[in-house]
């Protein structure tokens, strides 16, 4: 890359930069050639950051008033929400924001999904993203139990109960979580230590992220390498940086909408009911982004083997690169693939839905069903895919924007053959 | 960009209807045209005022408003009953204090500082008194339930005969927009239970509208500078993003592709 010879032109930048790069750092990040066929689903890694950073301010702004203590915690979200400065708007900022950040990351995961940005050479970023999202849920679960209303309450017994699925040790782990014999106060502090945590674990990943990242560069819609920098590159600053701003700030009035005119119906009204462990409520339910996971525990009779499945779920994930077999990154030139990734952009969302509903009856079929589908997908359609897809041809360039068309495109692709 | 708000909208109507699905289920409630809905959704004070009449006369009795101080019913975008009124309503409270200096806790009038006098010493004493069922704290009560105001307000006027399919235990009622459609609350409102200062006729249908509202700003009292604040911060988003997408076309101008 071309910013190895980066020289700062001030005599002061010079002697800086030979003893600390940061300079050569940011030199980087501006030039940093990026596909300029990027289009808009491949805003939102600037979006999440935005996303990330909103939470920790806001979360920390939050962590000065509340009280982390089973009498108290309730009473001091009231007291965020009436009596501290614009407490309110911090707090609807920060309860939405974690929505907002999961909106965020499902598209960018289902981007990844579609334009195959997972594949070689870009698995280290994909498996980082994926502990990100495992991490994101963690804290945002944790996040969820510190109002200790009810829904708080009863999640966390819902979900610290799914470890006691563990042969031999599960009662014995699930009581060293709790820090006694149920939720109580030592869960509740522990959450909040951790809730406080893990942004910042987040915060370094994500740092990794990126330099992962900046490493192969990034993939682009037609899902070709390219060379950088080249006429197929513009540099981060400023062609990149406006455009993820565009794209932010029509976020951010969606945000904005929910913060101030919506700010309670993402969440569940029973939050709004201190925790009591004697009154169970009727449905517990996680907050929405989590559904689709809730259903496939659900829709297992065995106890863990709905654990297993819903954590395999996830982790599945992580071995993506490896069960897609095919060799072409988009979804663009590969038809069938296209269309196997709607179903399955379906099936999550079928999943959500079931996962929001009593687990009985009809409702129980279904997310049995999408279950199946969800791993069939991932384990078997994916894998055999790549051999039996017949692909369509791929350009050279994103400049060459014929298909096929060109008549120099069957020698350049001898030549390309032949350097590999 | 087309694409992109479709599954943004698509997305969200799936949210919505999920979080609401459960409410779904059940009768619909009745409705009325509340005033602080909308992007420039405000109180309406005289009601806010009969309101806290209502609950205060009515309500109080059983049910407490724990997170609520009296200096609230004072506070722009509340009731907004003068510093005065609001003193004279502090003061109509006693109030347990103390420890004084030999130790003894005595009793004095109420401050604007103070939190709302709760009805019964602790949950036990307000279930030992109502049969076992506890009255719930009224400060978050419409946030608390699913259906929201059209609920509460449903409910204050869903008080019927039971089918005769239906039978009730001693203290027990029907309500036809109650969970399970039993509820230990006697039908609290009947026509000119209450007095109004302002000469509004006292029917259960307005008093259950007027205490809605009234419960709405308790659940929510910062209910309008946030709409106010919302409708200004959306305003500049929109002019800040039509500006920035100017200057990003100029951008991109230099280069060939599309943005």
């Amino acid at each position: 890359m071309s910013d190895h010879d980066y020289r700062p032109k001030s005599k002061v930048g010079q002697w800086f930069n030979d003893r600390l790069p940061l300079l050569t750092l940011a030199n980087h990040l501006t030039d940093y050639p990026t596909p300029k066929n990027l289009n808009y689903w491949w805003t939102f890694g600037g979006i999440l950051t935005f996303c990330l950073i909103t939470q920790i301010v806001t979360g920390l702004t939050l962590a000065m008033h509340y009280i982390a203590h089973a009498d108290m915690a309730f009473e001091s979200v009231e007291h965020i929400m009436r009596d501290v400065n614009y407490g309110w708007l911090i707090r609807y900022i920060h309860a939405n924001g974690a929505s907002m950040f999961f909106l965020a990351v499902y598209i960018h995961i289902f981007r990844s999904l579609f334009y195959g940005s997972y594949k070689a050479p870009r698995e280290i970023i994909w498996i980082i993203g994926i502990i990100i999202y495992l991490l994101m849920m963690a804290a945002a679960f944790m996040g969820y139990v510190l109002p200790w209303g009810q829904m708080s309450f009863w999640g966390a017994t819902v979900i610290t109960n799914l470890f006691s699925a563990i042969p031999l040790v599960g009662e014995g782990i699930v009581t060293w979580l709790w820090g006694g014999y149920s939720v109580d106060n030592p869960t509740l502090t522990r959450f909040f230590t951790l809730h406080y945590l893990i942004p910042f674990l987040i915060l370094g990943l994500v740092v990794l992220h990126i330099w992962a990242l900046h490493v192969p560069g990034n993939n682009n819609p037609v899902g070709i390498d390219i060379k950088k920098p080249s006429k197929d590159t513009v540099p981060f600053h400023p062609y990149i940086v406006i455009k993820d701003g565009f794209a932010l700030l029509m976020f951010m009035i969606v945000f904005a909408f929910f913060v101030f005119y919506a700010p309670n119906i993402l969440g569940h009204a029973d939050n709004y009911i201190e925790a009591n462990p004697m009154v169970t409520p009727a449905h517990i339910v996680p907050e929405w982004y989590l559904l689709p996971f809730y259903a496939i525990l659900r829709s297992v009779p065995d106890k863990l083997l709905g654990v297993v499945a819903m954590l395999s779920a996830i982790l599945i994930l992580a071995v993506l690169p490896w069960l897609d077999t095919s060799k072409i990154r988009s979804a663009v030139f590969r038809p069938l693939y296209k269309q196997f990734y709607w179903i399955l952009v379906a099936d999550v969302l079928i999943l959500g839905y079931v996962g929001a509903m009593p687990a009985e009856g009809l409702y129980l079929l279904i997310a049995r069903v999408a279950t199946a589908y969800y791993f069939l997908h991932f384990l078997v359609i994916l894998p055999v895919l790549g051999f039996k897809e017949k692909t369509l041809p791929v350009p050279l360039s994103i400049t060459e924007p014929v298909l096929g068309g060109s008549p120099n495109l069957a020698a350049a692709r001898n030549k390309e053959s032949k350097i590999e | 960009m087309k694409n992109l708000f479709k599954l943004f909208s698509i997305i969200i109507l799936i949210i919505t209807s999920n979080s609401n699905s459960f409410a779904a289920e059940k009768v619909e409630y009745l409705k009325t045209d509340w005033s602080f809905k909308g992007l420039f959704g405000k109180f309406d004070r005289a009601s806010l005022q009969r309101g806290y009449q209502v609950y205060t006369e009515v309500c109080a009795s059983c049910h407490s408003m724990k997170y609520l101080s009296y200096r609230n019913l004072a506070e722009p975008g509340g009731p907004e009953f003068s510093e005065a009124q609001a003193k004279a309503i502090a003061a109509s409270f006693e109030v347990t204090d103390g420890p004084n200096s030999d130790g003894e806790m005595f009793t004095r009038p109420g401050k604007l500082s103070d939190k709302f006098v709760m009805p019964y010493e602790n949950v036990k004493a307000a279930q030992a008194a109502n049969g076992g069922a506890y009255p719930p704290d009224m400060s978050v009560l419409v946030k608390a339930r699913g259906g929201g105001v059209d609920y509460i307000y449903s409910l204050l006027q869903g008080y019927e005969e039971a089918p005769s399919n239906v039978s009730l235990d001693d203290g027990v009622y029907y309500n036809k927009y109650m969970y399970g459609n039993k509820i230990r609350m006697a039908a609290p409102l009947s026509d000119g239970l209450v007095e109004y200062g302002d000469g509004t006729n006292a029917t259960v249908e307005q008093m259950s509208k007027d205490v809605t509202t009234f419960l709405m700003w308790s659940a929510e009292p910062h209910l309008e500078s946030r709409h106010q604040m919302g409708f200004k911060a959306i305003v500049y988003l929109i002019i800040l993003t039509v500006l920035v997408y100017f200057s990003m076309k100029r951008i991109w101008s230099r280069v060939e592709s599309e943005v």
